[in-house]
């Protein structure tokens, strides 16, 4: 096996053994993504000279003695992680040269531990869209199929996972944005519990949604990762002060009696029957292990997305109005007095997917228009927050489809935002609720597309997916099974 | 301004907070610091930065709310205020708009016939914005440069209910306010630095109406001058449109001070859609009962008690008790020389005299006066234990205030101790009558009044050292005998 084929655990074990240095393993990757980074674009930036250096230190510290499991790995961010001297965009032409002064709480944790950071990664610009098309640096590319889309927003995240450009990568989710790209290219993806990891530090797409998570080759790494991001952090007035448990640990306890919900609304007329096929078959997977199924409902479950539209944009577009030219990022070079500055920065700086959300979210916000849109999402929230915590009185987690279809064709969907929108149905309702789910390989289409599934669990169970997802990657082979490139 | 109109008013306060730091933020909220040297991630609104609430400035909102006899909100939220500005970082000001912390207070403010309540609608907590500097930079010309050292303060906006009916009324209302929030310890109060700034929504309605008129928001006033000024134009203004048979527009207007007009800024179709709505960085702001009580116990005694007390335990006047609690270091400092000389009165007429003379000459604070309590009250024991007479002490104190001596050693250095010797003062007494025979022999053929003259002759032959009481005796004694 290459280097830049294992896990994190796996190289882990090989740098504490000795059997190979951090800086070896940091070229090993650096060569990988060379050779393939022309046919995927996973990154925006590759940060090939710090990686290195971040190497050499965590050589230095495993000489030591001083070895945690993330000490030396090759890990790459999405390029929504704030990286002090390390240029960070949001995949927009708006912050195409922004340099921050400061990391992020969970780039600053990663750094702690000794993390060695390979590149930032592409993205949907400022984390909107369901394919990395809508990045300012272009396309991200399915390592699978390269005529595929990879998923998003957090494409780069899970194609340089299968593309093998990365052991680990970090991404983040708002309607879907981990757990989607992850299913697409046959990774392992969580977007925890609002409020289990910390925001401060990621570029604000919807807050009230917006979660960090781990992109993985295996359950194993993402519970490491997890717990390595996970925690309070007074920074982040929206993050929970609960303990963070041993996700690790808890991993080979198995389903045997746990209670795995079918919400009745997600096994629609519309699913891909590969995608039906794949669910269906975890499903009697899980029984062999010995878990028990209950139909379920989640009534609310087809105004999700249109909830999700209303709230999402609402946020967004006052999320993005610092984006004004005044202090950083692209200014126009054009205007003339300062309405004019503002209008054509922004103009010129943001793309149209981005536009079309800042228009929709002013629009819901507007006075006059606030109760029927921004107020009445907010109460359907509520609803669809209810329906969850109803589904969880009865079962332990559920079990669902990811996307309703594997990748799609790059370009397929671009002018349809509607079409586009309505791929993350299935993931989108997690955001809403703020529970916590995790996408895991689960087939391969005829096409040879990976396809997943979604494990939904409690407010702060990420312990209990975790662990039926471990149970499942024991029980297949899916992750096994290799992007071709 | 026709005596057709009635006038109504209504004033929106903000209040600068006195926090060591931002409300979001952990930067020092210091005046005059280089520009943007106090920032930070968080109050320059770079990507991915999110505000933290400060606690102090709750407490600070709460004694606000206890003090204007508000109700604290147990549970109240943060919005954000959308529009673009370059003095604001992010885009949006961080308010509160539904749920504020403080509701339905009032003051009772002095007014023509008698005590007048005047409601307060709401106190909200609110983040300031940066501060526009506009510069000729050499080479470029005019240019606008942002600081954004200011960015972030805590303000609070008290708003009150149009219930005042004349500029004085206004004037009364904010007096009183502003003296409150001075002695909570929550604003410097300082007009001219803007930690007070006040904006008046003004409109008439006929004499007899009972329904409101349309209003003009008039900004930028920071004198207390000024307010009445600018209210007193627009009552004009109004009553001009309105005699005239037009109407009066809903507009913000701006006070010029140097006009002393107002103009104006926009008007209703230009108002900002501000589009609050919740911030979803920060979570509801859940205040207990407990944390009230525990503010409510450590208020200071606010001006109102304080001239009741002043009143009744030391029998103080109306107008003494009025002076002295103005603000909370002159009653401090009244306060402190009595518990050393324990005579009201005497205390009370010099540090209403004297002292708030000596300030006031220079414009100095009470709270940097050379003569302290402890000296105040030697001197005021010199008077009364005979050593020096009260038209000396003036010369003694003001020699306090030059150097911050004590007062024995002044009186020493300088030989004015009084002169309470019989033989002297007899002396003294024989050569100003054997001067004045004229007059002496015009008191004695019944001109009683002259007495006061030779007595004043008297002490400017002694310098004022002699003792007036036995100066009084041995004069009295000589004319008549």
């Amino acid at each position: 096996m290459e280097l830049f084929e294992l896990t994190i655990h796996e190289l882990h074990e090989k740098l504490k053994r000795k059997e190979v240095s951090s800086v070896e393993a940091a070229r090993a990757v650096l060569a990988r993504i060379e050779a393939v980074e022309p046919q995927v674009h996973a990154f925006i930036t590759v940060t090939a000279k710090e990686a290195l250096q971040d190497a050499a230190a965590a050589d230095k510290r495993i000489a030591a003695g001083d070895v945690d499991l993330l000490t030396g790995i090759p890990i790459a961010l999405k390029d929504i992680f704030l990286t002090r001297g390390v240029r960070t965009t949001c995949a927009s032409r708006i912050l195409e040269n922004f340099i921050p002064p400061y990391d992020g709480t969970c780039v600053a944790k990663l750094r702690e531990r000794g993390m060695v950071l390979v590149g930032k990664l592409n993205q949907d610009e400022f984390a909107m869209g369901s394919s990395t098309e809508s990045s300012h640096f272009g396309v991200t590319r399915n390592p699978w199929h390269t005529d595929y889309i990879p998923g998003g927003s957090s494409g780069g995240s899970a194609a340089a996972i299968a593309a093998q450009q990365a052991t680990a990568t970090l991404g983040t989710d708002t309607g879907g944005s981990i757990r989607q790209p992850a299913s697409h290219c046959g990774c392992v993806g969580l977007k925890p519990t609002y409020g289990r990891v910390s925001r401060y530090g990621v570029i604000a797409y919807a807050s009230s949604l917006d979660q960090v998570g781990p992109v993985t080759r295996d359950v194993t790494d993402c519970a490491i990762l997890l717990e390595a991001v996970a925690g309070y952090d007074p920074k982040d007035s929206t993050s929970v002060n609960l303990p963070v448990p041993d996700y690790v640990r808890g991993l080979a306890n198995g389903v045997k009696g746990l209670k795995i919900g079918l919400p009745k609304e997600y096994f629609i007329a519309g699913l891909d029957p590969e995608v039906k096929k794949a669910v269906e078959a975890a499903i009697a997977t899980y029984r062999s292990l010995g878990a028990e199924f209950v139909e379920i409902s989640l009534p609310h479950t087809d105004y999700a997305v249109a909830t999700y539209y209303l709230i999402a944009t609402a946020e967004a577009s006052s999320n993005l109005a610092r984006y004004d030219g005044v202090r950083y990022g692209h200014r126009s070079a054009e205007a003339k007095g300062l309405v004019e500055m503002y209008a054509k920065t922004r103009a010129e700086g943001f793309g149209m997917e981005v536009k079309r959300r800042i228009m929709l979210g002013t629009y819901a916000l507007s006075s006059g228009y606030y109760d029927a849109y921004y107020i009445k999402a907010q109460k359907v929230r509520t609803l669809i927050m209810h329906d969850f915590l109803k589904a969880f009185e009865q079962v332990d987690l559920l079990l669902t489809p990811v996307a309703p279809t594997p990748a799609f064709k790059i370009g397929e969907k671009t002018s349809d935002p509607l079409q586009m929108y309505l791929s993350d149905i299935f993931t989108i309702p997690v955001n809403l609720a703020g529970t916590c789910g995790i996408s895991v390989p689960a087939g391969i289409s005829q096409q040879g597309l990976p396809i997943g599934m979604q494990l939904i669990g409690k407010p702060f169970g990420e312990e209990t997916i975790l662990r039926a997802a471990y149970a499942f990657e024991q029980a297949t082979e899916w992750h096994r099974q290799k992007a071709k490139i | 301004m026709s005596s057709k109109y009635q006038v109504v008013i209504g004033l929106e306060v903000h209040v600068q907070l006195l926090t060591d730091t931002k409300i979001f933020c952990g930067c020092s909220t210091k005046f005059g610091a280089v520009p943007n040297s106090q920032s930070c991630p968080v109050c320059l609104g770079l990507p991915g930065a999110l505000p933290v609430l400060n606690r102090k400035v709750v407490e600070f909102a709460i004694r606000a709310g206890l003090a204007t006899n508000c109700q604290i909100a147990q549970r109240s939220v943060f919005a954000r205020k959308n529009y673009f500005y370059p003095d604001l970082p992010k885009g949006y000001q961080i308010s509160q708009f539904e749920l504020p912390i403080c509701l339905g207070g009032h003051l009772d403010i002095e007014a023509e016939g008698g005590t007048k309540r005047i409601g307060i609608t709401r106190i909200h907590m609110e983040e300031d914005a940066g501060k526009l500097v506009h510069v000729d930079i050499p080479g470029v010309g005019d240019d606008s440069c942002v600081d954004l050292n200011r960015a972030c303060t805590p303000l609070l906006e008290i708003v009150s209910e149009p219930d005042m009916r004349s500029p004085d009324e206004a004037i009364a209302y904010l007096k009183k306010l502003h003296q409150i929030v001075v002695y909570l310890g929550i604003c410097d109060g300082n007009l001219e630095e803007g930690s007070f700034r006040c904006d008046a929504n003004v409109s008439l309605m006929p004499k007899g109406s009972a329904k409101l008129g349309t209003r003009a928001e008039l900004k930028n006033i920071n004198s207390f001058r000024f307010i009445k000024q600018a209210i007193e134009y627009e009552m004009e203004r109004q009553a001009e449109i309105l005699d005239e048979g037009g109407k009066v527009i809903q507009e913000t207007r701006l006070f010029d001070p140097n006009a002393g007009t107002t103009r104006s800024m926009r008007g209703k179709e230009e108002a900002h859609d501000y589009r609050y709505f919740p911030d979803p960085d920060l979570v509801p702001l859940v205040v207990s009962d407990d944390w009230v009580e525990d503010v409510r116990l450590s208020l200071p005694e606010l001006p109102e008690m304080k001239r009741q007390r002043f009143a009744k335990e030391l029998g103080l006047s109306d107008y003494d008790t009025e002076v002295l609690t103005a603000s909370r270091e002159l009653a401090d400092y009244f306060e402190a020389s009595l518990a050393l000389y324990p005579q009201a009165k005497i205390v009370a007429n010099w540090v209403m005299g004297e002292v708030t003379r000596a300030l006031n000459e220079e414009n100095r604070a009470i709270s940097d006066c050379p003569v302290t309590p402890k000296l105040l009250a030697a001197l005021l024991q010199l008077i009364e234990q005979g050593t020096i007479s009260g038209k000396i002490a003036k010369t003694v104190f003001d020699e306090m205030y030059k150097t911050g001596h004590e007062p024995a050693r002044i009186v020493e250095e300088k030989g004015l101790l009084q002169v309470s010797d019989s033989g002297a003062i007899e002396q003294i007494i024989d050569q100003v009558l054997a001067a004045e025979a004229g007059q002496v022999a015009a008191y004695r053929s019944g001109k009683d009044k002259l007495f006061g003259f030779f007595v004043g002759q008297v002490m400017k032959a002694s310098k004022g050292k002699a003792n007036p009481a036995l100066v009084n005796e041995i004069l009295l004694k000589k004319l008549n005998g």
